[in-house]
């Protein structure tokens, strides 16, 4: 029954877009007269690592997910990586930054947590706190609030920017949120914000807060030069998965925007949803191989919007958790442990896949089902936090990912 | 000095409701417990009976059809296409070259363009969100219908993976079950076939069953997952991994009608005994021996009246009516009722409206988009749009029946709060169309009496018109909180 379960997809992928940046500049990377731009993009619904960067190499990769392993020579075929590792035919910018070394994927890695629920997944993975919870920040969040400052880039303040109205747990925490909504219905006057944010001052300093993040990336809109309301306009010819890809790269093509100019935010977060491929997850040529290509599309679309601060730039692309190593019985995979993780940016030391391979013969797998896990993904985070913002060990250890000091954070992932 | 019960009034009206309507606070001052504990009681009380809403399986079928003739109709499009094509190019043969350049190429036939808005599973769906909004706007209080909202986003479906059955899925799976046992709903929630399809099971197939001995088709886990962690016992209560291998395993024949050529029963549930995979299995350490449906009923069953489900289903009620921290006492008094009363859910409803938490809790609960959407239609006295409600809805991030995954729209202010820009945008444009007929301060004295502050009646009082009298009333902290 093809028909019952097919959807566009459209919401469903970017259910819960959001976006986050800080207005500062990192005061020690700013003595080395860099000026660092960091994008989060978190993948909700457990990404299928195996999908994404397949270990053509190893005798028993064939064996363990049959006609739908990705190979060398499958139909499209895998795009070599190295004499190992071929990454899915349907992400071709992502592999030409790869070739330009400026992408790497770091594989069999997974956050701390071992169980397989989505949402305590996400929040350990969002939170950065080493088990599940009930948590108001996010790694990101405090990693930003920990920063030493080289002075306000933008005068409005420092301010985490949130797309659409729904924000993720990683945004969260003690900075303020800027929000920027496509397609917003027509605003009310700036007189009218300005007496509602006043009663809100005096009466609800949450909620004033909230609209007062919203005002300010208008303002900057504005001051910058942007349309202050980003085209949302879809294209009515486009249909199914090419009308996701154009609202992706629209989306993920407008926070290059603000994060590109000179006196924007420096760091946001997205995320997109819809990776939970129970059932016929066309690794190669179906549904899974038809978001991937929405995301190497948004890919893209960043690094073109970046301009030349591409060069300064770090993507990191990361999800809950892997899903089972075999096709389950509904030619899909279920809840997993390791995964990848994908680096891309002009910033990086790009064009290696970075794993302790585990192996996938039956005892390999952890609990006879999953890649293994043998990085912890903290570790990838921490280094590009220390090595491309300069945030020191302890802080890392201690306040981003509390109680993690012994995760050494990943060495020379930068260039 | 106001009355303490026309200040109760109010907030009840906003807690436990969905706002005041004009003189909802005046008509339940006199008694705000008694007249929640009283809409419990009516008859029907929660449910819709609309002779013109089609069931869900019909809904289902219908959407079929409708596709099916829209491919015809392409098809034939394409071919009266081809035929002009193929005359044209026979025209041209026959004419000299001169005049054959002069005339008209074959003009393409024109595709069938479908409107989206037209098909009839559009139809449908506004009916549906029409009757829907009914039931939000009608009723003095509304508790009922915050109950029905709960539990449809407690067993959410998407639209997403099931676009013609969310209406009659909640009609059919939910309000029924509102004041019922928990058993029951939870038993026609898991049977239902939006459930089934939106979590995978109507193809999970049991290895060692007929079917899955001559194909290649086996297990899904989604629905024995979901079921455990989110529908009953919650994350991390002590289930364990085989265990929800078991019970997928149990589930499995728990499947629908093919909606196509089955024009009478198409898109129902059927239980398939040749999908089921035979044998007992056990499941959180009991095991149940292989009597086909009835082995599912019975796992399901014994989960609802698990302890750990009590305690899940206590914790999300009070976060959702008294506070996203749940005060832990109102919880275990829940809980209790729940366990006492084997999941009798008119007892745990009358435990909530008794507790005192739910009326001490500080008024800060901030209101997710849809409470707040049809709290401002209700205080304007709008009869509301389908459609616009569902734009709106959509721009808010809370689209109706489309939760981004099955654990459903979240319930505490860090997800909702920095939309108040959007709400802002929604608030205007509501006021710019209502400014003519409403006045602001009716509105604020309506909608929330004693509840609003001093700043917010001279904010509203200031208001250089009425349209933004009405957008700073509707906007107003107490307004945007319950």
């Amino acid at each position: 029954m093809p028909a019952l379960l097919s959807s566009t997809r459209r919401d469903f992928l970017i259910g819960s877009g959001a976006l986050f940046a800080w207005a500062h500049t990192p005061r020690l990377a700013r003595a080395e007269g860099r000026d660092p731009r960091v994008l989060v993009v978190v993948l909700r619904g457990a990404l299928d690592g195996l999908a994404v960067a397949a270990p053509v190499g190893d005798p028993d990769w064939v064996k363990l997910r049959g006609d739908r392993a990705l190979v060398l020579d499958g139909k499209p075929p895998a795009l070599p990586l190295d004499s190992f590792f071929a990454l899915n035919p349907a992400m071709p910018n992502l592999h030409r930054l790869y070739q330009a070394q400026q992408a790497t994927i770091v594989h069999a890695s997974a956050t701390p947590y071992r169980d397989r629920s989505h949402f305590d997944g996400q929040d350990v993975l969002e939170s950065g706190f080493s088990k599940p919870g009930s948590y108001d920040s996010g790694w990101l969040n405090r990693a930003l609030s920990r920063l030493e400052a080289d002075g306000r880039v933008n005068p409005r303040g420092s301010r985490a920017f949130a797309v659409g109205p729904v924000t993720p747990l990683v945004v969260r925490g003690p900075a303020p949120l800027m929000t920027w909504m496509p397609r917003q219905p027509l605003p009310a006057s700036e007189d009218t914000q300005a007496r509602l944010l006043d009663l809100y001052v005096h009466t609800d300093p949450k909620l004033a807060r909230a609209l007062e993040g919203r005002e300010d990336l208008v303002a900057l809109a504005r001051d910058g030069g942007m349309d202050a309301k980003p085209a949302g306009a879809q294209n009515p010819a486009l249909v199914g998965i090419a009308r996701v890809r154009e609202y992706a790269a629209e989306v993920v093509g407008s926070a290059a925007r603000y994060l590109a100019q000179p006196d924007g935010p420096r760091v946001g977060a997205l995320s997109f949803t819809g990776w939970d491929t129970h059932i016929n997850e066309g690794a190669a040529s179906g549904a899974l191989a038809g978001l991937l290509g929405v995301l190497d599309g948004a890919i893209a679309a960043f690094e073109r919007n970046m301009g030349a601060a591409w060069s300064e730039t770090v993507v990191v692309l990361i999800t809950e958790f892997g899903r089972t190593a075999r096709i389950n019985g509904t030619d899909g995979t279920d809840h997993g442990t390791g995964t990848v993780a994908l680096l891309a940016g002009g910033a990086l030391r790009g064009g290696r896949v970075i794993a302790d391979w585990p192996g996938l013969k039956d005892t390999n797998l952890y609990e006879n089902r999953d890649l293994a896990a043998t990085t912890d993904l903290r570790a990838v985070l921490k280094g590009v936090l220390k090595d491309h913002l300069r945030l020191d060990d302890t802080v890392l250890g201690n306040s981003v990912f509390p109680g993690s000091a012994d995760i050494k954070p990943m060495p020379g992932l930068l260039a | 000095m106001v009355d303490d019960r026309t200040r109760e009034a109010a907030f009840a009206l906003h807690r436990f409701g969905l706002g005041p309507r004009s003189g909802s606070i005046a008509a339940i001052a006199s008694d705000p417990r008694g007249a929640l504990l009283a809409e419990l009681e009516r008859p029907g009380i929660g449910t819709i009976n609309n002779p013109d809403l089609l069931t869900s399986a019909q809904a289902s079928r219908a959407g079929f059809e409708a596709q099916a003739a829209r491919q015809a109709k392409n098809v034939l499009a394409q071919r009266a296409q081809k035929e002009a094509e193929r005359l044209a190019a026979e025209e041209r043969q026959g004419m000299s070259e001169e005049a054959g350049k002069m005339a008209e190429p074959a003009k393409p036939a024109a595709a069938p363009q479908v409107d989206p808005a037209a098909t009839p599973e559009r139809q449908n769906f506004l009916k549906e969100v029409r009757a829907r909004l009914d039931a939000a706007l009608l009723p003095e209080i509304g508790f009922a219908e915050r109950l029905v909202w709960f539990w449809s986003n407690h067993f959410c479906i998407s639209r997403d993976v099931v676009p013609n059955m969310a209406g009659g899925y909640e009609r059919e799976a939910i309000r029924p079950h509102i004041l019922g046992r928990f058993a029951d709903m939870l038993l026609a929630v898991e049977g239902h076939p939006a459930m089934l399809v939106y979590l995978n099971n109507q193809v999970s197939i049991g290895p060692n069953s007929v079917a899955g001995i001559n194909r290649t088709r086996g297990l899904n886990e989604n629905l024995a997952r979901e079921i455990l962690e989110l529908h009953t016992l919650g994350v991390r209560t002590g289930y364990s991994q085989t265990d929800v291998f078991n019970f997928a395993k149990v589930l499995t024949g728990w499947t629908i009608l093919p909606p196509v050529d089955n024009p009478e029963h198409g898109a129902e549930f059927v239980f398939n005994a040749r999908m089921h995979e035979p044998g007992p299995q056990e499941v959180i350490d009991k095991t149940y021996p292989d009597t086909g449906v009835e082995q599912g009923r019975a796992v399901l069953a014994d989960v609802a009246r698990n302890p750990a489900t009590a305690t899940h289903i206590a914790t999300k009620l009070a976060r959702h009516f008294a506070a996203d921290d749940p005060p832990p006492a109102l919880v275990e008094r829940l809980a209790k009722t729940f366990r006492d009363t084997d999941g009798d859910l008119k007892e745990v409803t009358k435990t909530l409206v008794v507790s005192p938490e739910p009326w001490s809790s500080p008024r800060d609960k901030l209101k997710r988009p849809s409470e707040w959407a049809i709290a401002l239609s209700r205080a304007v006295g709008g009869r509301g749009d389908p459609q616009r409600f569902v734009n709106g809805q959509r721009a808010l991030g809370e689209p109706l029946w489309q939760p981004p995954a099955p654990q459903g729209f979240a319930d505490t202010e860090g997800a909702w709060i920095d939309g108040v820009g959007a709400r802002l945008d929604i608030a205007n444009n509501v006021a710019q169309r209502v400014a003519g007929r409403v006045d602001p301060g009716e509105v604020l004295a309506d909608a929330l009496g004693p509840l609003a502050s001093a700043e917010t009646r001279a904010a509203v009082a200031l208001a250089e018109t009425r349209q933004q009298g009405l957008v700073l009333a509707l906007m107003a902290p107490e307004f945007q909180r319950r």
